[in-house]
Protein backbone atom coordinates (compact mmCIF):
# COMPACT_ATOMS: atom_id res chain seq x y z
CA UNK A 1 0.00 0.00 0.00
CA UNK A 2 1.39 3.40 -0.98
CA UNK A 3 1.49 6.01 1.75
CA UNK A 4 -0.07 9.30 0.66
CA UNK A 5 0.19 12.33 2.87
CA UNK A 6 -2.96 14.37 2.59
CA UNK A 7 -4.90 16.46 5.05
CA UNK A 8 -8.33 14.93 5.86
CA UNK A 9 -10.90 16.84 3.87
CA UNK A 10 -8.16 18.76 2.05
CA UNK A 11 -7.06 18.57 -1.58
CA UNK A 12 -5.98 15.13 -2.70
CA UNK A 13 -2.65 14.56 -4.47
CA UNK A 14 -3.10 13.39 -8.06
CA UNK A 15 -2.03 9.78 -8.66
CA UNK A 16 -0.99 9.33 -12.28
CA UNK A 17 -2.08 5.93 -13.60
CA UNK A 18 0.67 3.72 -15.05
CA UNK A 19 -0.20 3.10 -18.72
CA UNK A 20 -0.44 -0.47 -20.03
CA UNK A 21 2.35 0.33 -22.51
CA UNK A 22 4.65 1.74 -19.80
CA UNK A 23 7.53 -0.27 -21.24
CA UNK A 24 7.54 1.82 -24.43
CA UNK A 25 8.44 4.96 -22.44
CA UNK A 26 12.19 4.52 -22.85
CA UNK A 27 14.76 2.52 -24.82
CA UNK A 28 15.99 1.03 -21.52
CA UNK A 29 12.52 -0.35 -20.73
CA UNK A 30 12.18 -1.81 -24.24
CA UNK A 31 15.55 -3.55 -23.94
CA UNK A 32 14.56 -4.89 -20.52
CA UNK A 33 11.29 -6.34 -21.86
CA UNK A 34 13.13 -7.85 -24.84
CA UNK A 35 15.69 -9.42 -22.49
CA UNK A 36 12.90 -10.90 -20.36
CA UNK A 37 11.00 -12.19 -23.40
CA UNK A 38 14.05 -13.98 -24.78
CA UNK A 39 13.65 -16.51 -21.96
CA UNK A 40 10.95 -18.06 -24.18
CA UNK A 41 13.68 -18.89 -26.71
CA UNK A 42 15.81 -20.40 -23.94
CA UNK A 43 12.79 -22.51 -22.96
CA UNK A 44 12.30 -23.53 -26.59
CA UNK A 45 15.84 -24.89 -26.88
CA UNK A 46 15.50 -26.74 -23.57
CA UNK A 47 12.24 -28.29 -24.82
CA UNK A 48 13.84 -29.16 -28.17
CA UNK A 49 16.68 -30.96 -26.39
CA UNK A 50 14.13 -32.95 -24.36
CA UNK A 51 12.26 -33.83 -27.58
CA UNK A 52 15.53 -34.98 -29.17
CA UNK A 53 16.29 -37.18 -26.16
CA UNK A 54 12.77 -38.56 -26.18
CA UNK A 55 13.04 -39.33 -29.94
CA UNK A 56 16.42 -40.96 -29.35
CA UNK A 57 14.89 -43.26 -26.73
CA UNK A 58 11.90 -44.03 -28.99
CA UNK A 59 14.13 -45.40 -31.74
CA UNK A 60 15.81 -44.56 -35.06
CA UNK A 61 12.53 -43.87 -36.88
CA UNK A 62 11.32 -41.29 -34.36
CA UNK A 63 14.74 -39.63 -34.34
CA UNK A 64 14.84 -39.51 -38.15
CA UNK A 65 11.36 -37.93 -38.20
CA UNK A 66 12.47 -35.22 -35.80
CA UNK A 67 15.64 -34.64 -37.83
CA UNK A 68 13.53 -34.33 -40.97
CA UNK A 69 11.31 -31.72 -39.30
CA UNK A 70 14.37 -29.80 -38.12
CA UNK A 71 15.52 -29.54 -41.73
CA UNK A 72 12.28 -27.87 -42.90
CA UNK A 73 12.50 -24.14 -43.74
CA UNK A 74 10.07 -23.31 -40.90
CA UNK A 75 12.16 -25.13 -38.27
CA UNK A 76 15.35 -23.57 -39.64
CA UNK A 77 13.84 -20.09 -39.45
CA UNK A 78 12.56 -20.77 -35.94
CA UNK A 79 15.97 -22.01 -34.83
CA UNK A 80 17.82 -19.03 -36.35
CA UNK A 81 15.42 -16.57 -34.65
CA UNK A 82 15.67 -18.40 -31.33
CA UNK A 83 19.46 -18.57 -31.57
CA UNK A 84 19.58 -14.78 -32.09
CA UNK A 85 17.27 -14.33 -29.09
CA UNK A 86 19.40 -16.62 -26.92
CA UNK A 87 22.60 -14.80 -27.91
CA UNK A 88 20.91 -11.49 -26.96
CA UNK A 89 19.74 -13.08 -23.68
CA UNK A 90 23.25 -14.33 -22.91
CA UNK A 91 25.10 -11.14 -23.79
CA UNK A 92 22.70 -8.87 -21.85
CA UNK A 93 22.92 -11.08 -18.76
CA UNK A 94 26.71 -11.43 -18.98
CA UNK A 95 27.00 -7.65 -19.19
CA UNK A 96 25.02 -7.07 -15.98
CA UNK A 97 26.96 -9.70 -13.99
CA UNK A 98 29.29 -7.09 -12.39
CA UNK A 99 26.26 -5.40 -10.78
CA UNK A 100 25.52 -8.60 -8.84
CA UNK A 101 28.95 -10.12 -8.34
CA UNK A 102 31.50 -8.15 -6.35
CA UNK A 103 34.96 -9.67 -6.03
CA UNK A 104 37.63 -7.94 -3.98
CA UNK A 105 41.32 -8.67 -4.36
CA UNK A 106 43.96 -6.90 -2.32
CA UNK A 107 41.26 -4.70 -0.80
CA UNK A 108 40.15 -3.40 -4.22
CA UNK A 109 37.03 -4.30 -6.16
CA UNK A 110 37.83 -6.04 -9.45
CA UNK A 111 36.83 -4.01 -12.53
CA UNK A 112 33.64 -4.92 -14.44
CA UNK A 113 35.64 -6.38 -17.33
CA UNK A 114 37.30 -8.90 -15.00
CA UNK A 115 33.85 -10.17 -13.95
CA UNK A 116 32.39 -10.22 -17.48
CA UNK A 117 35.35 -11.81 -19.29
CA UNK A 118 35.27 -15.23 -17.53
CA UNK A 119 31.65 -15.63 -18.64
CA UNK A 120 32.65 -15.24 -22.29
CA UNK A 121 35.69 -17.50 -21.82
CA UNK A 122 33.45 -20.18 -20.27
CA UNK A 123 30.92 -19.76 -23.09
CA UNK A 124 33.65 -20.13 -25.74
CA UNK A 125 35.22 -23.17 -24.04
CA UNK A 126 31.87 -24.98 -23.66
CA UNK A 127 30.90 -24.13 -27.26
CA UNK A 128 34.22 -25.53 -28.53
CA UNK A 129 33.78 -28.68 -26.43
CA UNK A 130 30.23 -29.24 -27.73
CA UNK A 131 31.36 -28.54 -31.31
CA UNK A 132 34.25 -30.99 -30.88
CA UNK A 133 31.91 -33.71 -29.57
CA UNK A 134 29.21 -33.10 -32.22
CA UNK A 135 31.42 -32.53 -35.25
CA UNK A 136 34.07 -35.02 -34.19
CA UNK A 137 31.50 -37.78 -33.72
CA UNK B 1 16.43 39.61 -29.07
CA UNK B 2 18.46 36.81 -27.47
CA UNK B 3 17.75 33.13 -28.13
CA UNK B 4 14.93 31.46 -26.22
CA UNK B 5 13.68 27.95 -25.56
CA UNK B 6 10.22 26.66 -24.66
CA UNK B 7 9.50 24.84 -21.42
CA UNK B 8 6.38 22.68 -21.38
CA UNK B 9 5.66 22.47 -17.69
CA UNK B 10 3.12 20.25 -15.94
CA UNK B 11 0.65 22.29 -13.89
CA UNK B 12 -1.69 20.90 -11.28
CA UNK B 13 -3.65 22.96 -8.77
CA UNK B 14 -5.34 20.47 -6.40
CA UNK B 15 -8.04 22.97 -5.38
CA UNK B 16 -9.32 23.55 -8.89
CA UNK B 17 -7.91 20.93 -11.30
CA UNK B 18 -9.20 17.39 -11.70
CA UNK B 19 -6.03 16.35 -13.52
CA UNK B 20 -2.67 17.86 -14.51
CA UNK B 21 -2.29 19.94 -17.66
CA UNK B 22 0.66 21.44 -19.53
CA UNK B 23 1.59 25.11 -19.80
CA UNK B 24 4.29 26.52 -22.09
CA UNK B 25 6.79 29.21 -21.09
CA UNK B 26 9.38 30.92 -23.27
CA UNK B 27 12.64 31.36 -21.36
CA UNK B 28 16.10 32.71 -22.33
CA UNK B 29 18.44 30.01 -23.62
CA UNK B 30 21.68 30.74 -21.83
CA UNK B 31 24.78 28.55 -21.91
CA UNK B 32 25.13 28.42 -18.14
CA UNK B 33 21.44 27.96 -17.34
CA UNK B 34 20.01 24.70 -16.10
CA UNK B 35 16.32 23.73 -16.07
CA UNK B 36 16.10 24.90 -12.45
CA UNK B 37 17.34 28.39 -13.47
CA UNK B 38 14.68 28.46 -16.18
CA UNK B 39 11.96 27.49 -13.68
CA UNK B 40 13.15 30.22 -11.31
CA UNK B 41 12.97 32.66 -14.24
CA UNK B 42 9.38 31.55 -14.88
CA UNK B 43 8.48 32.01 -11.21
CA UNK B 44 10.20 35.43 -10.94
CA UNK B 45 9.22 36.92 -14.30
CA UNK B 46 6.32 35.07 -15.90
CA UNK B 47 4.14 33.13 -13.47
CA UNK B 48 4.60 33.33 -9.70
CA UNK B 49 2.08 30.56 -9.08
CA UNK B 50 4.40 27.78 -10.32
CA UNK B 51 5.37 25.40 -7.50
CA UNK B 52 8.60 23.35 -7.47
CA UNK B 53 11.18 22.29 -4.91
CA UNK B 54 14.83 23.19 -4.83
CA UNK B 55 17.51 24.12 -2.35
CA UNK B 56 21.25 23.79 -2.94
CA UNK B 57 21.49 24.21 -6.76
CA UNK B 58 24.60 21.99 -6.75
CA UNK B 59 23.47 18.36 -6.81
CA UNK B 60 23.80 17.78 -3.08
CA UNK B 61 20.39 18.27 -1.48
CA UNK B 62 18.44 16.02 -3.86
CA UNK B 63 15.27 18.12 -3.73
CA UNK B 64 14.98 19.37 -7.34
CA UNK B 65 14.40 16.02 -9.06
CA UNK B 66 12.00 16.19 -12.02
CA UNK B 67 11.25 14.39 -15.27
CA UNK B 68 12.97 16.31 -18.06
CA UNK B 69 11.99 15.02 -21.49
CA UNK B 70 10.81 11.82 -19.81
CA UNK B 71 14.02 11.14 -17.88
CA UNK B 72 14.33 11.60 -14.11
CA UNK B 73 17.13 14.13 -13.47
CA UNK B 74 18.21 16.72 -10.95
CA UNK B 75 16.97 19.92 -12.60
CA UNK B 76 20.02 21.77 -11.21
CA UNK B 77 22.26 19.57 -13.34
CA UNK B 78 20.23 19.58 -16.57
CA UNK B 79 21.68 22.25 -18.87
CA UNK B 80 19.18 23.90 -21.21
CA UNK B 81 21.66 23.89 -24.12
CA UNK B 82 21.69 20.07 -24.04
CA UNK B 83 17.97 20.08 -24.89
CA UNK B 84 18.13 22.81 -27.58
CA UNK B 85 16.26 23.64 -29.72
CA UNK B 86 13.54 22.27 -27.44
CA UNK B 87 10.80 22.28 -26.40
CA UNK B 88 11.75 20.86 -23.01
CA UNK B 89 9.08 18.83 -21.25
CA UNK B 90 9.28 19.32 -17.48
CA UNK B 91 7.11 17.01 -15.39
CA UNK B 92 6.94 15.97 -11.74
CA UNK B 93 8.80 12.80 -10.74
CA UNK B 94 7.00 9.80 -12.23
CA UNK B 95 5.12 7.27 -10.04
CA UNK B 96 4.72 9.70 -7.09
CA UNK B 97 1.39 11.41 -6.31
CA UNK B 98 1.45 15.04 -7.48
CA UNK B 99 0.80 17.52 -4.68
CA UNK B 100 0.97 20.66 -6.83
CA UNK B 101 2.63 21.41 -10.20
CA UNK B 102 6.12 19.86 -9.97
CA UNK B 103 5.95 18.96 -6.27
CA UNK B 104 5.35 15.31 -5.43
CA UNK B 105 4.39 13.52 -2.25
CA UNK B 106 7.45 11.61 -0.98
CA UNK B 107 5.84 10.27 2.19
CA UNK B 108 5.69 6.73 0.74
CA UNK B 109 9.47 6.76 0.23
CA UNK B 110 10.02 8.19 3.71
CA UNK B 111 7.85 5.47 5.28
CA UNK B 112 9.65 2.71 3.41
CA UNK B 113 13.08 4.17 4.11
CA UNK B 114 12.39 4.07 7.84
CA UNK B 115 11.35 0.41 7.61
CA UNK B 116 14.85 -0.68 6.54
CA UNK B 117 16.43 0.95 9.61
CA UNK B 118 18.98 3.07 7.72
CA UNK B 119 21.18 3.66 10.73
CA UNK B 120 23.81 1.67 12.63
CA UNK B 121 22.03 -0.99 14.68
CA UNK B 122 23.95 -2.46 17.62
CA UNK B 123 22.73 -5.34 19.71
CA UNK B 124 24.41 -3.65 22.64
CA UNK B 125 25.96 -0.19 22.55
CA UNK B 126 29.39 -0.07 24.11
CA UNK B 127 30.02 2.64 26.71
CA UNK B 128 31.44 5.93 25.39
CA UNK B 129 34.57 5.55 27.53
CA UNK B 130 35.49 2.44 25.54
CA UNK B 131 36.05 4.64 22.51
CA UNK B 132 34.97 4.67 18.88
CA UNK B 133 33.92 1.78 16.67
CA UNK B 134 37.02 1.52 14.52
CA UNK B 135 36.91 0.77 10.82
CA UNK B 136 39.65 0.23 8.24
CA UNK B 137 39.65 2.02 4.84
CA UNK B 138 39.01 -1.39 3.21
CA UNK B 139 35.92 -1.92 5.38
CA UNK B 140 34.71 1.57 4.51
CA UNK B 141 35.28 0.90 0.82
CA UNK B 142 32.81 -2.02 0.80
CA UNK B 143 29.80 0.24 1.41
CA UNK B 144 30.98 3.78 0.65
CA UNK B 145 29.38 3.81 -2.79
CA UNK B 146 25.93 3.09 -1.29
CA UNK B 147 26.39 5.82 1.32
CA UNK B 148 26.52 8.52 -1.38
CA UNK B 149 22.70 8.44 -1.79
CA UNK B 150 21.09 11.88 -1.41
CA UNK B 151 17.49 10.57 -1.25
CA UNK B 152 16.58 12.40 -4.47
CA UNK B 153 14.26 9.49 -5.45
CA UNK B 154 15.17 9.69 -9.15
CA UNK B 155 15.68 5.90 -8.95
CA UNK B 156 12.04 5.44 -7.88
CA UNK B 157 10.87 7.39 -10.91
CA UNK B 158 13.05 5.22 -13.14
CA UNK B 159 11.74 1.97 -11.64
CA UNK B 160 8.64 0.50 -13.33
CA UNK B 161 8.33 -2.07 -10.54
CA UNK B 162 7.74 0.76 -8.08
CA UNK B 163 5.14 2.21 -10.45
CA UNK B 164 3.31 -1.09 -10.81
CA UNK B 165 3.70 -2.53 -7.30
CA UNK B 166 2.69 -0.12 -4.56
CA UNK B 167 4.32 -2.22 -1.88
CA UNK B 168 7.79 -2.42 -3.43
CA UNK B 169 10.35 -1.00 -1.01
CA UNK B 170 12.27 0.52 -3.91
CA UNK B 171 15.86 1.07 -5.05
CA UNK B 172 17.19 3.80 -2.74
CA UNK B 173 15.81 2.28 0.46
CA UNK B 174 17.35 -1.11 -0.39
CA UNK B 175 20.68 0.49 -1.36
CA UNK B 176 20.72 2.33 1.96
CA UNK B 177 19.86 -0.88 3.81
CA UNK B 178 22.83 -2.51 2.09
CA UNK B 179 24.98 0.47 3.06
CA UNK B 180 24.35 -0.43 6.72
CA UNK B 181 24.31 -4.22 6.24
CA UNK B 182 27.83 -4.01 4.82
CA UNK B 183 29.09 -1.62 7.49
CA UNK B 184 31.46 -3.50 9.81
CA UNK B 185 30.06 -1.58 12.81
CA UNK B 186 26.47 -2.62 12.15
CA UNK B 187 24.59 -5.62 13.59
CA UNK B 188 21.16 -5.01 12.06
CA UNK B 189 21.32 -7.42 9.11
CA UNK B 190 18.84 -9.88 10.60
CA UNK B 191 16.28 -7.31 11.66
CA UNK B 192 16.39 -5.66 8.20
CA UNK B 193 15.85 -9.07 6.59
CA UNK B 194 12.17 -9.00 7.66
CA UNK B 195 11.65 -6.09 5.27
CA UNK B 196 14.23 -6.86 2.58
CA UNK B 197 14.04 -10.63 2.00
CA UNK B 198 10.41 -10.42 0.86
CA UNK B 199 8.45 -10.30 -2.40
CA UNK B 200 8.07 -6.58 -1.93
CA UNK B 201 11.70 -6.26 -0.86
CA UNK B 202 14.61 -7.37 -3.05
CA UNK B 203 12.65 -10.20 -4.71
CA UNK B 204 10.24 -7.71 -6.23
CA UNK B 205 13.10 -6.29 -8.30
CA UNK B 206 13.21 -7.65 -11.86
CA UNK B 207 16.57 -5.99 -12.55
CA UNK B 208 15.45 -3.42 -15.08
CA UNK B 209 18.63 -1.53 -14.11
CA UNK B 210 17.31 1.96 -14.91
CA UNK B 211 17.71 3.05 -11.26
CA UNK B 212 21.47 2.76 -11.59
CA UNK B 213 21.50 4.62 -14.91
CA UNK B 214 19.68 7.69 -13.56
CA UNK B 215 21.44 7.90 -10.17
CA UNK B 216 23.29 11.25 -10.06
CA UNK B 217 25.62 9.95 -7.36
CA UNK B 218 26.59 6.60 -8.98
CA UNK B 219 25.17 4.67 -6.04
CA UNK B 220 24.18 1.65 -8.18
CA UNK B 221 20.97 0.63 -6.37
CA UNK B 222 20.41 -2.20 -8.90
CA UNK B 223 23.78 -3.63 -7.85
CA UNK B 224 22.90 -3.33 -4.15
CA UNK B 225 19.65 -5.25 -4.72
CA UNK B 226 21.25 -8.07 -6.75
CA UNK B 227 24.09 -8.38 -4.22
CA UNK B 228 21.54 -8.66 -1.42
CA UNK B 229 19.68 -11.37 -3.37
CA UNK B 230 22.91 -13.38 -3.63
CA UNK B 231 23.72 -12.84 0.07
CA UNK B 232 20.23 -13.98 1.18
CA UNK B 233 20.36 -17.01 -1.11
CA UNK B 234 23.78 -17.97 0.28
CA UNK B 235 22.42 -17.61 3.82
CA UNK B 236 19.37 -19.70 2.99
CA UNK B 237 21.54 -22.40 1.42
CA UNK B 238 23.94 -22.41 4.36
CA UNK B 239 21.06 -22.70 6.82
CA UNK B 240 19.75 -25.64 4.77
CA UNK B 241 22.96 -27.65 4.72
CA UNK B 242 24.28 -26.44 8.07
CA UNK B 243 21.35 -25.45 10.33
CA UNK B 244 22.35 -22.54 12.53
CA UNK B 245 25.30 -21.53 10.36
CA UNK B 246 23.46 -19.22 8.00
CA UNK B 247 23.19 -16.33 10.42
Amino acid sequence: MRTIDSTPGGPKPYVTPVPRLWWTASAGYVLFVLREMTCVAVGYFALLTLCQMSALISGPEAYAALQAWLKTPLATLLNVLCLAAVVFHTVTWFNVTPRAVVVRMGGKRLPDSAIIAPNYVGWAVITCLVAWVVLGA
Amino acid sequence: MSETITLEVTRYQPDTDSEPSTKSYEVPLKDDWVVLDALNYVKDELDGSLAFRWSCRMGVCGSCGMMVNGVPVLSCAAFLKNYAPGPIKVEPLRYFPIVRDLCVDLSDFMTKLKKVEPWIVREKEKPVEEGEYLQTPEQLDTFKQFSMCINCTLCYSACPVYGLDEGFIGPAAIALAQRYNMDSRDEGNESRMDTLAQDEGVWGCTFVGECTKVCPKHVDPAGAIQQYKIATTENWFKSLVMPGAGK
